[in-house]
């Protein structure tokens, strides 16, 4: 992911958070969302990450993390545990993105979720002219060896979640370089960032 | 002979002795019994800063001893138990810390235990020696620490039963401990655990010369505490590094004999360790320790795991390993949800590493580098 990217995106997510919550990075990598989170929102952050070297990143910088695997499920957090419950360009890395939805709507208060969006412009005329499955900036893979096994579109994502009655409080739709995109987000926006809740 | 000492070594260490309850406050024991007087054999490596910061008490598993790094002599065979992590640059970094171990209560290496001499009669305690628990060997170690003069440790750390001393530590005294690092550790042995501790104390019990305990001055249960030893052995490794290790390679031959002076390489290796650890070990105190260790439960002590982390101020660091089954991960992970519901900071890794519960002790490089990036974050903090 093109790191220039990030600020913007940074940015967005401490948007939705409210100033000193507790906050759940799952899939938090090196810890730079959750520094970012503690430093301008003073949350009380952790991280999950499946990695040890990540894990060890995330210890060397303070940061509270949990070594497990996503794919396992969250039955072992209480639910409500969290205000916030943030899945940080993970969620089309996950077996079952579904189920793990569902597990965050019960976990946190809220859920904030962002993805690279498939329905970007440069990708349907990547696949529309070129004929081959598209590489870019923010999908830098081939399609045998990407860890996204699960792609969606914007538009995809808004009907799971009015299936899955998940309201969308939020949305952030990124252009390259993490400048918000105004319009047409279905294909202009290359991410896109929501903050959700469940229907209860 | 070593030469020269190595530049990451904390070289030539002394042992020291301290003794209280000679003349009243004696140590009052869970189980209400009370002792006097009790000698602390402890070491300690680095400099205490001014202001009292940075003292780290290391906590030593079932059979480890004060001896945590260095050497006695400068042709002692094997430093002490944990010196790859304890040393300048070491995780344990005397550099920045002021180091302490102390052999625990009930043990055989310079503290009082059942093979010291019971001031009422003159005579080795035995089986007179009152049953000790985890706690008890932390109020030992509090009043060490008292002597010392350090009212709170940056760090508590150990691994197995040294990590329970930890758990200890950071629920009973919570005021005292800035952080707690827990390796290949549980809140409570499983079933199979004390069912593996028991078979080692009946192993001692079983034998002519253990005497009811009664042995000391005559030749010891040696035969008895070797087999618990062995027993014990087996349940520090991992199936997979027993394989690495020995194979089904036979000792002395090539082909089998057919006869029972065969001996497989493995059974020549436990011989050893068995024999090896009389040497140094007291049967009593295989079993004083030993059950300390199975009545030892976080949560039944405070209601519940979560009650007892509750208590709790410490920044934990816990590690597991993943072919540890004497002590397995999803104890350590049961342990960091608790802390987690109870909004506590903790960091939770899983190492990859096929040493089975003797890993803590044999992988120093990966647990080293959290070890010591957890360790400067408190200190810094």
């Amino acid at each position: 992911m093109a790191p220039d990217a990030r600020g913007g995106l940074f940015d967005t997510i401490a948007g939705f958070v409210e100033p000193g919550s507790t906050v759940l990075d799952l899939g938090c990598g090196e810890g730079d969302l959750l520094e970012h989170l503690i430093r301008t929102k003073n949350v009380r952050g952790r991280g999950v990450d499946l990695s040890e070297e990540m894990i060890l990143t995330c210890v060397s910088k303070g940061l509270s993390v949990y070594q497990g695997d996503l794919n396992e499920g969250l039955q072992d957090y209480s639910t409500a545990g969290f205000d916030y419950a943030i899945l940080s360009r993970t969620l089309q890395v996950v077996q079952d993105p579904v189920a793990l939805l569902r597990e965050m709507i019960r976990v946190g208060k809220k859920v904030v979720v962002n993805f690279p969006n498939f329905g970007y412009l440069p990708v349907r005329l990547n696949l529309l002219f070129r004929g081959r499955m598209p590489v870019t900036r923010s999908l830098p893979y081939q399609w045998h060896d990407t860890p996204n096994i699960h792609l969606c579109t914007r538009k995809d994502f808004l009907v799971l979640c009015r299936d899955m009655g998940i309201r969308i409080l939020k949305e952030t739709a990124l252009r390259g370089g993490g400048v918000r995109c105004g319009f047409c987000a279905n294909a202009l926006a290359n991410e896109v960032c929501f903050l959700l809740e469940g229907s209860s | 002979m070593i030469d020269t000492i190595a530049m990451d070594s904390v070289g030539i260490v002394r042992p020291r002795d301290f003794t209280f309850g000679e003349n009243g406050d004696p140590l009052v024991l869970d189980s209400g019994k009370v002792l006097s007087p009790v000698t602390v054999r402890y070491e300690t490596y680095g400099t205490l800063n001014p202001r009292g910061t940075n003292a780290i008490l290391l906590l030593h598993a079932f059979s480890g001893d004060a001896h945590a790094a260095g050497r006695h002599r400068p042709d002692q065979a094997q430093p002490g138990w944990w010196d790859a992590m304890v040393g300048p640059g070491k995780p344990f970094d005397t550099n920045k810390y002021f180091i302490i171990c102390s052999n625990v209560l009930g043990g055989c290496q310079g503290t009082t235990g059942p093979s010291s001499t019971n001031p009422a009669t003159g005579r080795p305690y035995g089986l007179s020696f009152p049953v000790i628990t985890i706690g008890d060997m932390v109020k030992v170690q509090v009043r060490l620490l008292d002597h010392l003069g350090i009212s709170r440790l940056l760090a508590v750390a150990g691994g197995s039963m040294g990590g329970m001393q930890a758990l200890e530590w950071a629920t009973a005294h919570p005021d005292r401990v800035a952080s707690a690092l827990v390796l290949a550790c549980t809140a409570r042995l499983t079933a199979q655990g004390i069912a593996f501790n028991a078979v080692g104390r009946n192993a001692i019990t079983s034998d002519p010369l253990w005497k009811g305990g009664d042995y000391y001055g005559g030749p010891v249960p040696a035969r008895g505490l070797a087999i618990a030893r062995m027993i014990g052995h087996i349940t520090y490794l991992s199936e997979e590094s027993m394989h690495r290790k020995f194979g089904r390679r036979l000792q002395q031959k090539e082909q089998y004999g057919f006869d029972f002076t065969d001996q497989f390489q493995v059974e020549s290796y436990l011989e050893h360790q068995g024999d090896k650890f009389v040497e140094r070990f007291d049967a009593n105190s295989y079993i004083y320790i030993s059950k300390a260790m199975d009545y030892f439960d976080l949560g039944e002590k405070h209601g519940s795991l979560n009650a007892a982390f509750r208590r709790t101020s410490a920044k934990f660091l816990l590690v597991s390993f993943s072919s540890d089954w004497l002590y397995p991960p999803a104890q350590l992970k049961e342990m960091a949800f608790s802390l987690m519901r109870e909004g506590k900071d903790v960091s939770y890794a899983e190492l990859t590493c096929p040493y089975g519960h003797d890993s803590f002790l044999i992988e120093t490089e990966r647990q080293g580098r959290l070890i010591s990036s957890f360790l400067e974050t408190v200190y810094g903090s």
